[in-house]
């Protein structure tokens, strides 16, 4: 086990150089360069020239991206050029944000998927399957702006059970951000749910129909016994990896969902970054982006490998 | 017979299906008694799972129970709800099943799921069970049980696997064990191990067995009493000496005819066959369900149903007519001479052929990839003659199929040559003119995997003529139909889509496509193995005349060693990518022989419960071909192992009966010696 994790820890620092990279050189790609963004469009040749060589913009591009890198990995983040604050502590702010409205997210589709999945594939062909199939097809089908539009219509502007700002104090703790959080958890989670759900519920009915199952119920196991010990360990493998390519949705979700919740996170920081061109800031909120993905991948293979003897032992 | 201990009575069970309710067991009554085996035979369809499962109250959910009654020690468990059920389930009642792979949860450990099994009913702790489970693994003579018991169902090979299903079906001493087809997935050896193992319990425990099989040779072995199934209908019942020497009814004594003997030396006879097929259970004939295959039938047979009724003591059987068969006599069919000279030209030769495989390299592995092969083929040469059959046998995992599929052209060659009239073949289809791909057609295994399900009957025929021969297309369509003629299938099957046939039709199909390029070799792979008994004989015998008429050349391979007897000229063993012995096919199976072509015919179960054979049982499984043994590749599991020789020396070849050769480090005359002993030794054991 402990090998394989090593081996799988070697594939994802391979993942970020290569991410890391392809950051920089699309970075490199946008129009305009940084001494021309610090000094405004009615700076002197020299004056740019100079700057230029004081940020060492005229070095060669790999030497550029080797120092990039060595500084990204010590912690030295730079400067954001539109704000002039430090790059790491406002992205790390955000982060926590982020980190705050994923885990709602996350704490409410995932169980809630793998039971209605559940529940789907032990009464296939029946109204409730049939209702949660529709009604997660046309989930998988709508995106959140959409959804998150129509939440806050209905849950805010008319009911008023919820606020439709999300906008939190920077400093705002867990409990009271919590009511804030809601729809735009609702919001990113709904597309997520839908594919676990479906994900579990196929993945279930096919085990339902393996021989080790009805092996399991000959040896005299009570229905709930069957599904808990032999029928939901093998049933949620493929889950652990839609899971895992979950999050990848989450992130890209938060962008929207942020937006239009005003709510303060990584997804709308990058968003701003993205209008300002503020190159420091792109780079670093896109490579904590990656890590997170590559990190949350590192972990669904490992519970993959845990729950799967045929990996664990290869 | 002592009391019965599971006691099936009137057990009629149905299926409703869209056009109405089927029954797919009808009136079936039998006995079975503590430490007695019942063996339910039948081809696919006869409905032997289904009676075991309804007996289990185990159906499907459009299945359920119309009638009659099933009892355990006297107690009634047919139509109890579901929650007496969960108690009888693995408590009185035992399970074992066809794929041991499948059978076992691959996510938790062999030990957890018989602890588990021992957990529902007995009230004990887990580590009394978790000890219960390692005793049970020890019982079916489990090598290191309690290491076995940490594994993970795919650490451990088919055989093994086996052991353990039946240990877990046995672990809470339960009155009656059902052995589903527990051995058809498994090689030869493992079968005969598995087998012995059943043969042992039976002494040990208490329990009924219910046997289910398709395999007559099977049930022969290990069997007290056996039922015959029909289309969802007991046809006979009796002792199992007295059903194979004098069965009473006619499906019977034809079933008996289709299994090829296994009789090296002896004269060769084409195999019975049955005709037509078992009839749909929605269109069953209104008299007896046999008449319309009968050789015996009559009118009053059509007029009403026989019913099952003693005809002997302990003898029960369907037929009304049972007081004039004949007996079994033995094989039916014609006599068939099959001297060929030996000098006919020689239509592929094989030269030193090799076929490894890389490993699978992932990114990071590169570095750590030793240069390991996987070595299938190894070095095989031999020799193909005009109008002779080539039997190849071997056990899963032999090399015998890359071997084919490299002949063929669908892999390369890793070394070797294959030279056919004098002209070296390229390596891969892709490189060979059309004129060459005419010589060499293939036969499949699977025919419904083979067949494209979108083309017509005789579409698939026509594709091979069209492509590899100048024939002017008005003949097409007549060449087509005289090959259906050839391989007997109805002209009016001429626009029917392989969906519409039945598997031995399709298999039909796929000959004569194999024939309608007119090659000079076809090569057959496994072609019987999907097929019942009955179909298997008809196909063998059409092989046979088709031979005959064009003077075709086979090139046969499969597992069955009776099959191959039955049909090849020359027969080559394989292990593990070698060739370990070949010769002409009488000589190759008579005495001295090549220590694993002794085991492999000590193993094979022989349809006559009269016959005893040599008791060697290989040990372990066959090896990777990663990790091929140096020396001879045998030694790891040969039980005539003479020393470190073995181990370190690739044996030579020896001189073995008439032209056959056998490469082993035992001479000629010790193998004859050794090999006599253990025959004398093993009819002194039967005499005692």
């Amino acid at each position: 086990m402990g090998r394989f994790i090593l081996r799988r820890l070697g594939f994802v620092l391979l993942t970020l150089l290569a991410s890391s990279m392809l950051i920089f050189v699309a970075t490199q790609i946008l129009p305009g360069d940084v001494a021309k963004m610090i000094l405004g469009r009615f700076a002197t040749p020299e004056a740019l020239a100079n700057l230029r060589a004081e940020l060492g913009l005229n070095r060669p591009l790999v030497i550029q991206y080797g120092s990039w890198l060595i500084n990204f990995v010590q912690g030295d983040w730079g400067i954001s050029l539109s704000t002039d604050n430090p790059v790491m502590a406002l992205v790390f702010s955000r982060l926590r944000n982020s980190a705050m409205l994923a885990l709602v997210a996350f704490a409410m589709y995932v169980p809630l998927g793998i039971i209605l999945g559940l529940l789907a594939a032990l009464r296939r062909n029946s109204l409730i399957d049939q209702a949660i199939s529709i009604g997660s097809l046309s989930f998988i089908g709508l995106p959140e702006f959409v959804t998150g539009v129509i939440l806050i219509t209905i849950f805010s502007l008319k009911l008023h059970w919820f606020p439709a700002s999300s906008a939190i104090a920077p400093d705002a703790t867990f409990l009271e951000a919590l009511p804030r959080l809601v729809l735009p958890a609702i919001t990113v989670s709904l597309v997520s749910l839908a594919y676990i759900t479906r994900m579990t519920r196929a993945s279930t009915v096919e085990v339902l129909q393996t021989d080790y199952v009805r092996t399991a119920y000959l040896k005299g196991l009570r229905p709930y016994q069957v599904i808990f010990f032999h029928v939901l360990r093998n049933a949620l493998l493929p889950t652990v990896t839609v899971v895992a390519i979950g999050i990848g949705w989450l992130i890209g979700g938060l962008i929207v969902t942020e937006s239009l919740f005003s709510y303060p996170g990584l997804g709308r920081l990058l968003l701003f970054a993205i209008q300002r061109q503020d190159l420091p800031l792109i780079q670093a909120t896109t490579m904590l982006l990656v890590v997170i993905f590559s990190l949350s991948n590192l972990t669904a293979d490992i519970i993959y490998a845990y729950l799967n003897p045929r990996i664990r032992y290869q | 017979m002592t009391e019965a201990c599971l006691e099936i009575e009137n057990l009629t069970i149905g299926y409703q299906t869209p056009g109405g309710l089927l029954e797919a067991v009808r009136d079936v009554s039998l006995k079975a008694a503590s430490r007695e085996s019942f063996g339910l035979v039948g081809e696919s369809g006869s409905g032997k799972t289904t009676l075991a499962l309804g007996a289990m109250d185990y159906l499907a959910a459009n299945g359920r129970i119309l009638g009659g009654r099933v009892s355990l020690h006297g107690c009634k468990i047919s139509g109890l709800p579901s929650k007496e059920m969960y108690r009888i389930w693995g408590r009185k009642i035992g399970m074992v099943y066809q794929n041991p792979a499948t059978a076992m949860n691959p996510s938790l450990t062999i030990g957890r799921q018989l602890a588990e099994t021992a957990r529902i009913h007995q009230q004990i702790s887990k580590a009394a069970a978790q000890k219960k489970a390692i005793a049970m693994l020890a019982k079916v003579a489990m090598p290191e049980p309690e290491t076995v018991a940490d594994r993970f169902p795919h650490q451990l090979s088919g055989g093994m696997l086996q052991r353990c299903v039946i240990a877990m079906g046995l672990i809470n001493n339960p009155a009656l064990l059902i052995l589903d087809e527990p051995t058809t997935a498994l090689d030869v050896t493992t079968q005969a191990v598995v087998l012995d193992l059943v043969t042992d319990l039976k002494q040990e425990f208490d329990s009924a067995i219910l046997y289910i099989t398709h395999d007559l040779a099977v049930v022969a072995k290990i069997c007290d009493r056996i039922g015959v199934m029909y289309a969802g209908q007991l046809m006979e019942v009796g002792n199992t000496r007295d059903l194979f020497k004098e069965p009473l009814h006619p499906y019977t004594l034809s079933l008996l005819g289709c299994v090829p003997h296994f009789e090296p030396g002896g004269k060769k006879h084409s195999l019975a066959s049955i005709p037509g097929l078992i009839p749909r259970l929605d269109e069953l004939p209104p008299g007896c369900i046999f008449a319309p295959r009968c050789r015996f039938v009559q009118d009053r047979c059509r007029a009403s149903r026989p019913v099952l009724q003693p005809a002997q003591p302990g003898h029960q059987t369907a037929c009304l007519r049972w007081r004039e068969l004949p007996g079994n006599a033995g094989p039916a069919g014609d006599e068939r001479s099959d001297q060929r000279s030996a000098d006919a030209p020689v239509v592929l030769e094989i030269k030193a052929l090799n076929k490894h495989f890389s490993p699978l390299q992932t990114l990071l592995a590169i570095r750590r990839q030793n240069k390991k092969k996987i070595k299938a083929v190894n070095g095989v040469s031999i020799k193909v003659r005009k109008g002779d059959t080539l039997g190849i046998v071997g056990e899963s995992g032999c090399g015998k199929t890359t071997l084919v599929r490299t002949i063929i052209g669908l892999l390369a060659p890793t070394s070797g040559k294959l030279v056919m009239d004098n002209q070296q073949l390229g390596s891969l289809t892709a490189d060979r003119p059309r004129t060459v791909i005419k010589k060499l057609q293939m036969v499949f295994q699977n025919p419904d995997a083979s067949l494209n399900p979108r083309r017509t009957v005789a579409e698939a025929i026509q594709r091979p003529m069209a492509l590899l021969r100048q024939i002017d297309r008005k003949q097409i369509a007549g060449r087509t139909r005289e090959l259906m003629k050839a391989v007997n299938l109805p002209v009016s099957y001429y626009h029917r889509f392989p969906g519409e046939l039945s598997g031995g039709e399709k298999q039909r199909v796929a000959i004569a496509r194999a024939f309608a390029a007119d090659p000079e070799l076809i090569l057959l792979d496994e072609p019987l193995s999907a097929l019942d008994v009955s179909v298997q004989a008809s196909l063998i015998n059409l092989l046979f005349d088709l031979q005959k008429k064009n003077n075709a050349t086979y090139l046969f391979i499969s597992h069955d060693l009776a099959a191959v007897q039955h049909i090849s000229d020359w027969i080559a063993v394989m292990y593990l990518g070698r060739i370990v012995e070949w010769g002409r096919a009488d000589e190759v199976f008579a005495p001295p022989y090549h220590p694993y072509t002794e085991a492999l015919l000590s193993a094979i179960p022989i349809a006559d419960p009269d016959v005893k054979q040599q008791n060697i049982r290989l040990e372990g499984s066959v090896p990777g071909a990663m990790d091929i043994p140096c020396g001879c590749s045998f030694h790891t599991r040969c039980p005539r192992k003479v020393g470190t020789i073995c181990e370190t020396d690739k044996p030579p070849w020896r001189k073995g009966p008439g032209k056959s050769r056998i490469s082993c480090h035992i001479p000629e005359n010790e193998l004859i010696q050794l090999q006599a002993e253990a025959i004398r030794f093993a009819s002194s054991q039967e005499g005692a």
